[in-house]
């Protein structure tokens, strides 16, 4: 089968004596790959690589003819970011996490990341405009103000963190379950999410809202997970899912302490198989020395209370959302570390639909992304699996439900879980397969899929994964055999949503404005300056 | 012609107030609204100096002449390339936008790379990257906080509207401002000492006045209410501190021994001691009372703790004291960062290459290591040949040892007026005063990013600094692209006119240089 590509993008026939023509025979073909959640850019993310000189000083990248030099590790700088994305094959990257207030801070840092297609995540579950709509019950309203916000933060989709927790995180306190009162809001976590829902519905927006649940990396949590699930049944309206919930693995924690931990994997998988109005994505662990950071700061700083950790950031931003970072090594030899990477498995293999559950491993978080080849073996290969259990903590191992799934992804899966289901549950038409019409983002990777069992060499195949052959960004080559030949900027893709009458911007709402921020309403937007490659797509909402 | 422009930043100190309401006539800022007095030194009078550097500059037979932007230009990407490892040096002043290119430039160059955070809170960024930093946006500190404390700085003097517009004097959500207070202590205050002077010339006989015995005056009771305190830790008693509800006088230098006493008390740990860095213990106790005791409290911390003995290991214990508070309450602590866009400078620095100052790229790659790729201590060991220097005065500022070497070698700068760096340089460019003539992105204290406003044009003929750095980069490349076909064509005879007709450019560029 041959795949013509035209103008940056995918046609059915070209020409071929004046086409240039790459022999793909006996490889492996895929579109780009699409990551639906990786902390890329943004201030969040720049605090973390300001503070960890002892992460970048063992990965140094030295400058070329054409690329940029910097450094790793567990948050690349930027263009480095851009090149490892590209090496694996991957074309389009969400940065999911963006507070509003730093929102133009995001779109420089965006501006430098090359070879991708990017887009942001505005965080909005904890801003007081939107508490105080919801509160009242007016969603029209809020809904409104939600466009004008993601119109002027230049974002793609409505992130929710901790909702409830952020707010009560600014006296120091944090909400533990979906009934839990917000201090000073009069809401509770569960009116936030299911509000925030029905608003994304009311905004035809493409993406569902993308949430990081309550109680997040708590023994147990597995129970909140469920129950933000159920709550979202009733806003369900069968046809498409109306709730991403994202790095699940973290939210997936059974045990009532840190002594009794284990997998809850098993009860939130059935739940899924159960139900159709949700997706996932998991934050797999790849045991790696990483940095941690969300902008789930409670949560943060629980972790910087179990201790061993020598550094603990906190950043608040004033009526929206709140921040935190911590380096953190995850061990196979830790007990809690290793039934983690375990979680993130069991999930992925007991989730029978591979269009619900999408493979993350929320760089940095669980591991930066450039492990995504070792995930992808862990997949396809129980041998790989095993392997890597064999070396965990024996408590870990005995509580493991992997030697009892046999499950083992096909290519074809795979490239559901790393771009066609991320595509699809992004709403980008365009991205994610190799119809026509499609943008011309490919990737080759140097795997025979008719001579190769990549069950059992799993080797070769995961390094072929982390080295494509090719890798073609709107119809030019960008990456051959494994290096960087052409350094296009990438585009940032933003939504206008367009309600049928504009929120009411007056002299009462900027009064209001200055009350609440301490940036002038007018200077407040992000401008067309900020978005070197802007890709504007236009959205009709239903209020 | 007038017109009023709103919303206009201010780019002066950390702050970056973005209310400012200009007035322009004729191209000119006749009049500002709301900006403090510093702001106003510099928008309405400071840019329009007479000592304002219209054309670029080379230094010939010692003395500066103006020459062609062309010419310039040309002569500072040979000096640039000429070198074997210079120093780019500044960028506090400028915008993100300038700040990025200073980046490509210094990787293309194998060069240092150096702001001046290093000569400011830079301890402050390295006490972070030891133990990471609890912090928040201003505005959080303004709806939130019912403790504040300085420590170590002035605001009052330093960021003068900082206590207005983020902290005790301003109206939060939860919080309500302090000021209504402070002008009834004032006055309370002003009668105090009617009355006392009164009795005093009536009623007691003169007596010469003694000194006292203690140096710290006792926490006042008013630090126990409800709504807003603000505590200033100082070696002298400020203009901030006469604002303050308590004012602690602190020895010189012993700031980190009264933040490990100050840890133990949180901690509900004893102290074998009387007092500690000038302090009682006893008011200690009473402060970190007051501390565990608050909704939110607020640390800001100026150059008084980064630049006295213990340096970084000051800002160390601050950090960890807010950490330790943060078990007991909410706390955030954060540093009065100077310029207007040093944080900027950090920041953009940081996503290109992983780290925030004290670069090197000498190696093909970033490496970062203060106090050796610092400008002063880079300088002082004479390790550079060749200094750019741009939006910033280190003639004014830096030691006599470190300037003597810088002028053994070739200086370019990059400033808008005759500072006294521009006044040593051997080639000195004009540029625009960002924020006022050049718009461009700066990033406040709390690392917020505000657009900056283009408010008046800049006089004919003065580039931006970014276009300069452009330029210079451009040219950089060609020389170098120049030399290597030049090396590999050497043997080659066809290229024998090509290199007859570069020579004269090359003489010419010499004979400039000596």
């Amino acid at each position: 089968m041959d795949i013509a590509i035209k103008d940056g993008k995918i046609v059915k026939k070209v020409n071929e004596s004046n086409a240039k023509i790459i022999d793909a025979s006996g490889l492996t073909v895929m579109a780009g790959g699409v990551d639906i959640h990786s902390h890329i850019a943004g201030s969040e993310v720049n605090l973390g690589r300001m503070i960890r000189p002892d992460d970048h000083v063992k990965d140094v990248v030295k400058k070329t003819a054409l690329t940029r030099s910097g450094t790793g590790y567990s948050i690349p700088s930027t263009y480095v970011t851009g090149y490892r994305y590209s090496k694996m094959g991957y074309t389009t990257v969400m940065n999911p996490s963006m507070a509003a207030m730093k929102a133009k801070h995001a779109h420089e840092e965006l501006n430098d990341i090359p070879l991708i297609d990017k887009a942001s995540f505005t965080l909005l579950g904890d801003w007081w405009f939107a508490l105080e709509n919801i509160a009242k019950g007016d969603l029209e309203e809020c809904a409104r103000l939600i466009a004008w916000m993601i119109r002027g933060t230049r974002s793609y989709a409505i992130k929710i963190v901790n909702p409830g927790g952020l707010e009560s995180w600014g006296f120091g306190r944090n909400v533990h379950s979906l009934d839990d009162e917000v201090p000073n809001f009069c809401l509770t976590p569960r009116d936030i999410i299911t509000g925030m829902a029905k608003v994304n519905t009311m905004l035809n927006m493409p993406h569902t809202i993308h949430l990081h649940t309550n109680n997040l990396g708590v023994p147990g949590n597995y129970k909140t997970t469920i129950d933000t699930m159920r709550a979202l049944e009733s806003v369900y309206q069968g046809d498409k899912p109306i709730g991403h919930i994202t790095h699940i693995q973290f939210s997936s924690f059974a045990g009532d302490s840190w002594a009794h931990f284990k997998s809850g994997a098993e009860e939130i998988a059935n739940y899924l198989n159960a139900h159709n109005h949700m997706t996932v994505d998991i934050g797999q662990v790849t045991f790696a020395d990483t940095t941690t950071m969300t902008a789930d700061g409670p949560f943060e700083f629980a972790l910087y209370e179990l201790g061993g950790h020598n550094k603990w950031v906190n950043s608040d931003v004033e009526t929206e959302a709140s921040g935190g970072i911590i380096p953190f090594h995850f061990k196979k030899k830790n007990a809690v570390n290793a039934i983690q990477w375990s979680i993130g498995l069991e999930l992925s293999l007991m989730i029978k639909d591979p269009w619900k559950w999408f493979m993350t491993t929320d760089h940095p978080n669980g591991g930066p992304f450039f492990h995504y080849p070792r995930v992808f073996a862990w997949l396809y290969s129980r041998k790989a699996r095993e392997a890597t259990l064999k070396k965990c903590n024996k408590k870990a191992q005995k509580k493991s439900l992997l030697p009892t799934l046999d499950r083992e992804y096909t290519l074809y899966e795979l490239a559901i879980v790393t771009r066609a289901g991320t595509a699809k549950a992004l709403g980008l038409k365009n991205k994610g397969h190799l119809g026509v019409g499609a943008e011309a983002d490919v990737s080759i990777y140097n795997i025979n899929p008719e001579t190769t069992d990549i069950a059992q060499t799993y080797k070769p195949v995961r390094k072929a994964f982390g080295n494509a052959a090719y890798t073609i960004k709107d119809g030019e080559i960008v990456v051959k055999d494994a290096e960087i030949v052409a350094t296009p900027p990438g585009r940032t893709m933003w939504l206008d949503v367009q309600t049928k009458e504009p929120c009411r911007i007056d002299e009462e709402m900027k009064r209001k404005f200055k009350e609440y921020w301490t940036i002038e309403f007018d200077n407040y937007p992000v401008t067309d300056h900020y978005i070197k490659v802007p890709e504007k797509i236009t959205i009709k909402a239903s209020v | 012609m007038t017109k009023i422009i709103k919303s206009v930043v201010c780019p002066i100190c950390g702050c970056l107030c973005d209310d400012l309401e200009v007035t322009v006539e004729n191209n000119e800022i006749i009049k500002m609204k709301n900006g403090c007095a510093v702001c106003e030194a510099k928008m309405v009078h400071g840019y329009k100096s007479e000592e304002r550097i219209l054309e670029p500059h080379i230094r010939k037979d010692g003395k500066l002449v103006p020459v062609s932007m062309d010419e310039a230009i040309n002569k500072a990407a040979q000096i640039l390339t000429d070198s074997k490892y210079p120093l780019l040096f500044g960028w506090t002043s400028s915008a993100s936008e300038t700040q990025h290119v200073g980046v490509e430039l210094a990787e293309e160059l194998g060069s240092a790379l150096d702001n001046c955070c290093s000569v400011c809170h830079g301890p402050s960024v390295m006490a972070t990257q030891e133990i990471g930093i609890p912090t928040a946006t201003l505005g959080q500190i303004r709806h939130r906080a019912d403790l504040i404390v300085y420590w170590a700085c002035n605001p009052w003097s330093s960021h003068p509207r900082h206590v207005e517009r983020y902290t005790a004097f301003t109206d939060g959500r939860f919080e309500k401002s302090e000021f209504k207070d402070y002008v009834q202590k004032l006055k309370a205050k002003a009668s105090q000492k009617k009355v006392a002077a009164t009795i005093r010339r009536t009623q007691v006989r003169y007596q010469p006045s003694r000194p006292q015995s203690a140096t710290v005056e006792a926490p006042p009771q008013t630090l126990a209410k409800a709504g807003r305190k603000m505590i200033v830790f100082d070696v002298m008693k400020t203009m901030t501190a006469e604002v303050a509800d308590y004012f602690v006088k602190v020895e010189p230098n012993r700031d980190y021994e009264i933040f490990g006493a100050m840890r133990c008390l949180v901690n509900d740990q004893e102290l074998d001691v009387d007092s500690v860095g000038g302090i009682p213990v006893d008011y200690l106790k009473e402060i970190a009372d007051v501390m565990v005791n608050a909704e939110f409290g607020a640390i800001f911390f100026g150059l008084g703790l980064t630049q006295s003995i213990g340096r970084f290991r000051n800002v160390e214990l601050a950090i960890a004291l807010t950490r330790d508070l943060n078990r007991k309450t909410k706390f955030v602590v954060s540093p009065m960062r100077g310029h207007f866009n040093v944080t900027g400078a950090n920041t953009v620095f940081a996503w290109q290459t992983g780290y925030p100052f004290a670069l090197d790229f000498s190696q093909g790659y970033p490496q970062y290591n203060p106090g050796e790729f610092t400008a002063i201590d880079l300088l002082r060991r004479e390790d550079n040949d060749a200094t750019l220097v741009i939006s910033a005065d280190p003639g004014a500022h830096f030691p006599k040892s470190a300037l003597q070497n810088m002028m053994k070698y070739p200086l370019i700068t990059i400033n808008p007026d005759w500072n006294a760096i521009s006044r040593l340089g051997d080639v000195v460019f004009p540029t625009q005063w960002c924020g006022i003539e050049q718009a461009g992105t700066a990033y406040r204290m709390d690392s917020v990013a505000i657009s900056l406003k283009k408010v008046v044009e800049a006089p004919k003929g003065v580039p931006t600094d970014e276009e300069i750095l452009r330029r210079i980069l451009e040219k950089v490349r060609t020389i170098k692209a120049q030399k290597t076909t030049k090396e590999n064509k050497e043997p080659q005879k066809e290229e024998a006119p090509k290199k007859r007709r570069l020579k004269p450019q090359e003489e010419n560029v010499k004979a400039e240089g000596d």
